[in-house]
């Protein structure tokens, strides 16, 4: 029997500019143009005063690290253990989940709040994930 | 609602908790209500409402022949039970029903007719989780601890202890999977799965079921065992994406559950005598001490780990052992409500002398939901 494959995203109509911006080496989040809030993830009104007036932008990719757990078993398929499931904190606000690359995966090495910064993984030709790494400087 | 004006006059699991080759999952839905209806003294003919998770309540009626006025297919999570209590009572309240059954049941180990747990690729959790490495509860409940953690000074060592001693309130259930003691040290040199949580912070993963029947507390007093008045409820949902949380310092569905339930009870914390908080990690008794108000979140792991919560500490919790000694077929809520409604009748195996009010506190999905129930013996 084939070994599972490891899941991927399947972007719908509300989503898709994210997707096309991770593909294009752009996290993208979306802004209220009437309250200016912030929000994540992507949907064509704002959750916080309900306008469907809202734009997309490019974020900055910065952030820290909120919080994490570093998994050992069981393993998801096509992920190789241990390896951190990881809560970013972006400087906008948002806070999403990713991996984080160029750092072992260690408690010692995973401190909290260390900033962070977006760094672009391609799964195959349609999907590539954003993932964070250790910010230079 | 008004306070103790629907008892819980049926309590059961199934004859068997643990592993249970020889079942499906909906006749271990059959096997608790059977075992319910029985202790109430009722027919199944006598029920008209019904309400489950997971499986179907046309399901479940169905199969035990049930033709009920009422339904409730609320499936939030392991907390779907405390929300059925809530939403049976205020059923019952507007005339809706007269006697109500709650089943659950879950073939959580030998997976008999368990129906799929699927996270579809483009649902959101699909998207903007799955692919970063989640797979199943261990990988994603114990996400917001580290930070909870260092926010709130809590130690390594104090979340540990919270294993110890639902171990030693196991080891008083002979029902209970897992009874033999561990040390603090044992528990932080167990099997790592999701640092910070090792094997013995992670909920069992078992075959069972159980079922509650509720009617009016008028008609209460007719019943074979003694009622267990509903005092207060409360329910709420935040997101189903641990990532989503507004904070990590506490649960949202909790600070809104808990608090709606004292609020309707009309009682204060030093009123409760018994307390169950749904443990499918060892970090949630924690959280639901803080978001229920029984102390700041920074005093919660000292309360604890200086044994407050064991065998003969002024607050006994999750005395049947809890989901990490206990039993946890995978929707625990059912077994924390079994045994507050125990302690209430006074026939707990670990029976806290004299309690006559039990907090009952669920969790569902990954902090996504929550419901809370307040049980009395006295009316």
């Amino acid at each position: 029997m084939a070994e599972p494959a490891r899941a991927r995203p399947k972007p719908t109509p509300e989503t898709q500019h994210y997707w096309d911006g991770a593909k294009a080496g752009e996290l993208r989040l979306q802004r209220c143009d009437d309250c200016s809030n912030v929000y994540f993830p992507p949907r064509p009104f704002c959750p916080s005063c309900a306008s469907r007036k809202v734009s997309v932008f490019q974020a900055s990719g910065k952030g820290f690290l909120y919080s994490y757990v570093i998994n050992h078993r069981p393993a998801a398929p096509g992920f190789t253990p241990p390896y951190a499931i990881a809560v970013v904190e972006l400087d906008e606000g948002p806070r999403l989940m990713s991996s984080i690359i160029d750092c072992p995966q260690t408690p010692e090495a995973l401190e909290l709040d260390m900033k962070l910064e977006v760094a672009f993984e391609k799964l195959d030709d349609t999907i590539t994930l954003p993932v964070f790494r250790p910010a230079k400087g | 609602m008004r306070r103790n004006a629907v008892a819980v006059v049926g309590a059961a699991e199934t004859t068997e908790l643990g592993v249970i080759p020889n079942m499906s999952q909906i006749q271990l839905h059959a096997d608790a209500a059977l075992n319910a209806i029985k202790d109430a003294g009722l027919k199944l003919s006598d029920i008209d409402g019904i309400a489950t998770a997971v499986e179907t309540p046309q399901q479940i009626a169905h199969y035990l022949g049930i033709t009920p006025t009422w339904v409730d297919g609320t499936s939030v999570g392991g907390c779907s039970f405390m929300l059925h209590v809530r939403h049976a009572a205020a059923a019952i309240e507007a005339g809706l029903c007269k006697t109500v059954l709650i089943t659950h049941a879950e073939s959580g180990k030998s997976m008999i007719g368990k129906l799929p747990r699927s996270m579809p690729a483009d649902s959101l959790q699909g998207q903007f989780e799955a692919p970063y490495g989640v797979y199943g509860p261990p990988s994603m409940f114990p996400i917001p601890v580290l930070r909870y953690m260092k926010t709130h000074g809590i130690t390594h060592e104090q979340i540990a202890s919270v294993a110890v001693f639902q171990r030693e309130w196991a080891a008083k259930n002979p029902r209970a999977m897992m009874k033999a003691p561990i040390t603090v040290d044992d528990v932080l040199n167990s099997k790592m799965i999701a640092y910070p949580f090792r094997i013995l912070q992670c909920c069992l993963v078992t075959d069972g079921g159980g079922a509650l029947i509720l009617t009016s507390a008028d008609r209460a007093k007719d019943f074979p065992n003694k009622p267990v008045y509903i005092l207060g409820t409360g329910e709420s949902v935040e997101t189903p994406m641990v990532s989503q949380m507004k904070t990590f310092d506490s649960s949202g569905a909790f600070t809104v559950a808990g608090p709606t339930a004292f609020r309707e009870a009309g009682i204060a914390h030093k009123d409760v005598d018994h307390l169950m908080i749904y443990d499918a990690f060892a970090h949630l008794p924690l959280y639901g001490l803080g978001d229920l108000g029984f102390m700041p979140h920074e005093e919660t792991g000292k309360f604890i780990a200086d044994g407050n919560t064991r065998p003969g500490g002024k607050l006994p919790m999750n005395t049947n052992g809890g989901g990490l000694s206990y039993m946890h077929s995978g929707m625990y809520g059912m077994y924390a409500l079994q045994e507050s409604v125990r302690q209430m009748r006074g026939i707990a195996p670990a029976q806290v002398p004299g309690a006559k009010i039990s907090v009952c506190h669920g969790v569902g999905g990954m902090f996504a939901a929550s419901g809370t129930v307040i049980f009395t013996n006295e009316k």
